[in-house]
């Protein structure tokens, strides 16, 4: 594997060898110098051009306790801002022999392109609306740690799923976990054809009930003034998933950051049910997982049975 | 009304080649014989010592193709495309007549713009070239252009191409004015409330890709509205790049209601369908109207087959690399096609059957009726306007290699069948295949 570029690259084999890696990794992050030597000497760019806190954070944090060197940039304070293309961007800095380039982009297919002008590895991070693999896989990591098995897993996607990344990719990877998909909305803010993604769609909470797992996406301010839905008041009404709908053996899970009081009420957010921050914890342990995955595991096609996740510690001494 | 740069008339005799002229009811092998840039006589085994002969027996030849819709981003755009290379990219595609949309920088919105660009036309075009101007002052959607001033210095006709003319008042009025303007209302129809900032067709590659859509019912509902404005004001409108299945059943309805209503198709439209985004989201396939889904396609071939849609039209939208080596979002919309346009649609629906080829060369060239041109015939005593084309001539279509400025072909990548080795337009020979024998 050279790049992660969408999750529907990834077959269930290969996420689970991955999850299981990131497992492994949890040892690291409870050590007083968390920090292995595994990516020693080998160079990450991120790219984020795209406002970002947990996913440029928690790439460079996995990067840097691989003992991986990490350049971070922006698009504010870059060369972007005086007009230089992506391509260009990407090419002078493919001249510094980056091992790995992380990108995130407002633009769907930012990351095949990248892929398509380096030699680097290329991880997407966000393109748009399309994609956000890591994302996936670490609400797989953090699910699996709090049921087990996603077989059979009825997982309900709830709110904007028409501008939602997240939801794209959670649906694939979900799927191919296993677990069974419907994903709930208003009719605005599901897009024409969606359920040739393989999930059912819904476009009220009646049968909520039915979920074992609860993924709330976050609700932006600028879709009111748009017109998807005529006011926040209204949605909160419809589709806020709070105490009274979320019942007491749900899973609820949200990628942040959380609107409060609009997509979640503030009980449910603290309630038991909520793996919110392990999503985030497992942000850094997965991560390092897919770096290890491209820039160690190359080649690697023999990975140890998930029923042995220990046996698989590529951590050398 | 149409403009190219003066040639030699041609002196020529091709022999054996298969012409097929539908609407004369030509199809057999036979010579054809051009002197002083007429057909001077048709038959077999003709004999005229003191002229070129190209030998091309297994070749086919046609009638040349006119396109009612290319793009030749003069004035202002000339690192896209210019008069020379553009009318260069239609002379290699077999064209012998193409008509250039207005929305140029400056918009073709006035007598002294057009008269300009006529003239320049006969310093430059390699074929004739005709001009619509604009509906609108520049573009704008708001007021009137001087439409009887403008066909006085030759506007063929008028469009706001690459947009549509949103308000249904300002639209009827140029209805209006036709009656004493006259020329065709050529229509992109599109609601921008609609289409919004959707970047390709809507539906369930747009949902996977999470790429705002564009949907059908954007350009079928402005048809409708457009089709009843025209037959309540007894107009004329020449529907432009239909794209959506909803699109041609408004057409069809329209013609049956009686409208003086045309319709073109694109090669792309034709031959393409939205899944082709799901390879690598390659910018050469995102134009306006976007490629849409396999029942939207077989709807335009259906349309073509039966009338509905009357002519081939390329849109040729060139861009230059830059501007299209960009994010898919970001990248301009439009596709070059004048030099591939015949080969599309041989290979993608003649060869597989679906079409006859005698449907595609006649409506290949029938944007000249749309646009009250002369159909090039093949006939004795007519200035020679016809192409030769070797269907069994098959080449990659590439990243590079075109005779347009601009390289952003849609088809790039894909073998085709059918390609043009020389074109003879207004009497002259406008392009000729460097391997194509010529014995003096």
């Amino acid at each position: 594997m050279r790049h992660l570029l969408s999750i529907e690259d990834l077959d269930r084999a290969t996420m689970e060898r991955i999850l299981d890696r990131a497992k492994s990794f949890t040892e690291v992050s409870e050590r007083e110098i968390k920090k292995v030597p595994a990516l020693r000497g080998r160079r990450v760019l991120n790219l984020f051009w795209e406002a970002s806190t947990r996913t440029r954070s928690s790439f460079e944090l996995a990067a840097k306790a691989l003992s991986a060197d990490v350049v971070n940039l922006s698009s504010s304070g870059s060369a972007i801002e005086k007009g230089e293309s992506l391509k260009d961007t990407v090419q002078t800095l493919s001249a510094y022999r980056p091992d790995l380039i992380v990108i995130r982009s407002p633009h769907v297919g930012a990351a095949h392109l990248v892929a398509r002008w380096t030699d680097a590895g290329v991880v997407n991070a966000g393109d748009g609306k399309h994609e956000h693999p890591t994302q996936a896989l670490l609400d797989v990591y953090a699910l699996r740690d709090r049921i087990g098995s996603l077989d059979g897993a009825n997982v309900w996607i709830v709110g904007d799923v028409l501008h939602s990344r997240v939801a794209r990719s959670n649906i694939h990877a979900f799927t191919a976990m296993g677990a069974t998909v419907t994903v709930c909305g208003p009719p605005t803010l599901i897009p024409r054809g969606m359920e040739s993604l393989g999930c059912e769609v819904e476009f009220s909470l009646d049968r909520l009930q039915e979920a074992d797992v609860v993924y709330a996406l976050r609700m932006q301010n600028e879709r009111m003034t748009d017109s998807f839905v005529p006011s926040i008041r209204e949605y909160v009404a419809r589709y806020q998933v709070d105490g009274r709908r979320l019942g007491s053996r749900q899973v609820l899970m949200h990628p942040g950051p959380v609107n409060r009081g609009v997509e979640l009420a503030a009980e449910v957010i603290d309630s038991p049910q909520a793996i919110i921050g392990q999503q985030v914890a497992a942000g850094v342990v997965v991560r390092m997982a897919v770096l290890y995955e491209l820039l160690a595991g190359r080649g690697a096609e023999n990975p140890s049975p998930p029923t042995q996740p220990k046996a698989a510690t590529p951590v050398p001494a | 009304m149409l403009d190219s740069r003066p040639t030699t008339p041609a002196d020529l005799l091709v022999r054996g080649a298969h012409v097929l002229d539908p609407r004369a009811g030509i199809d057999a092998p036979l010579d054809v014989l051009v002197r002083g840039g007429e057909i001077a006589a048709i038959g077999a085994s003709l004999e005229a010592p003191d002229v070129e002969v190209v030998e091309a027996a297994g070749k086919h030849l046609f009638p040349g193709f006119v396109d009612s819709h290319v793009h030749l981003r003069t004035p202002g755009q000339e690192h896209e495309e210019d008069l020379d290379s553009g009318t260069r990219a239609a002379a290699a595609g077999g064209y012998v007549t193409v008509v250039g949309m207005p929305n140029t920088d400056p918009a073709v919105d006035s007598a002294p713009v057009l008269l300009s660009l006529r003239e320049q036309a006969r310093r430059e075009a390699r074929v004739p070239v005709g001009f619509l101007a604009s509906v609108t002052r520049g573009l704008g959607g708001e007021a009137l252009t001087e439409m009887a001033e403008l066909r006085d210095a030759g506007a063929l006709g008028f469009t706001d191409d690459g947009k549509p003319v949103h308000r249904a008042g300002i639209l009827r009025k140029a209805l209006q004015y036709q009656r004493l303007a006259g020329g065709v209302l050529c229509l992109h129809e599109e609601d921008p409330t609609l289409s919004g900032r959707g970047v390709m067709h809507e539906g369930a590659v747009s949902a996977r890709l999470g790429l705002a859509g564009i949907p059908s019912v954007s350009e079928s509902t402005l048809i409708a509205r457009d089709a009843a404005l025209a037959g309540y004001e007894d107009g004329r409108i020449h529907i432009q790049h239909l794209s959506a299945r909803e699109s041609v059943e408004a057409v069809a309805a329209a013609k049956a209601r009686g409208v003086r209503i045309t319709a073109e198709v694109s090669p792309h439209h034709l031959a393409l369908t939205d899944r082709e985004l799901l390879q690598d989201l390659d910018t050469r396939l995102k134009m306006n109207p976007p490629l849409r889904d396999e029942a939207d396609r077989q709807a335009l071939v259906d349309g073509l087959r039966d009338g509905t849609i009357d002519c081939i039209a390329t849109d040729h939208a060139p861009h230059a690399r830059e501007e299209k080596e960009m994010p898919f979002e970001e990248a301009p919309m439009g596709t070059t096609g004048l030099e591939t346009a015949f080969a599309a649609v041989y290979t993608e629906l003649v060869i597989p059957g679906v079409l006859p080829l005698a449907l595609v060369v006649e409506r290949m060239s029938g944007g000249a009726a749309v646009l009250d041109l002369p159909l090039p015939a093949i006939a004795v005593g007519r200035g020679a306007n016809f192409c030769l084309v070797d269907l069994s001539s098959e080449w990659e279509v590439g990243e590079h290699g075109y005779e347009s400025r601009s390289d952003n072909c849609c088809f790039a990548g894909r073998k085709l069948r059918g390609r043009v080795v020389a074109t003879v337009a207004a009497g002259g020979l406008a392009y000729r295949e460097r391997t194509l024998a010529v014995v003096v």
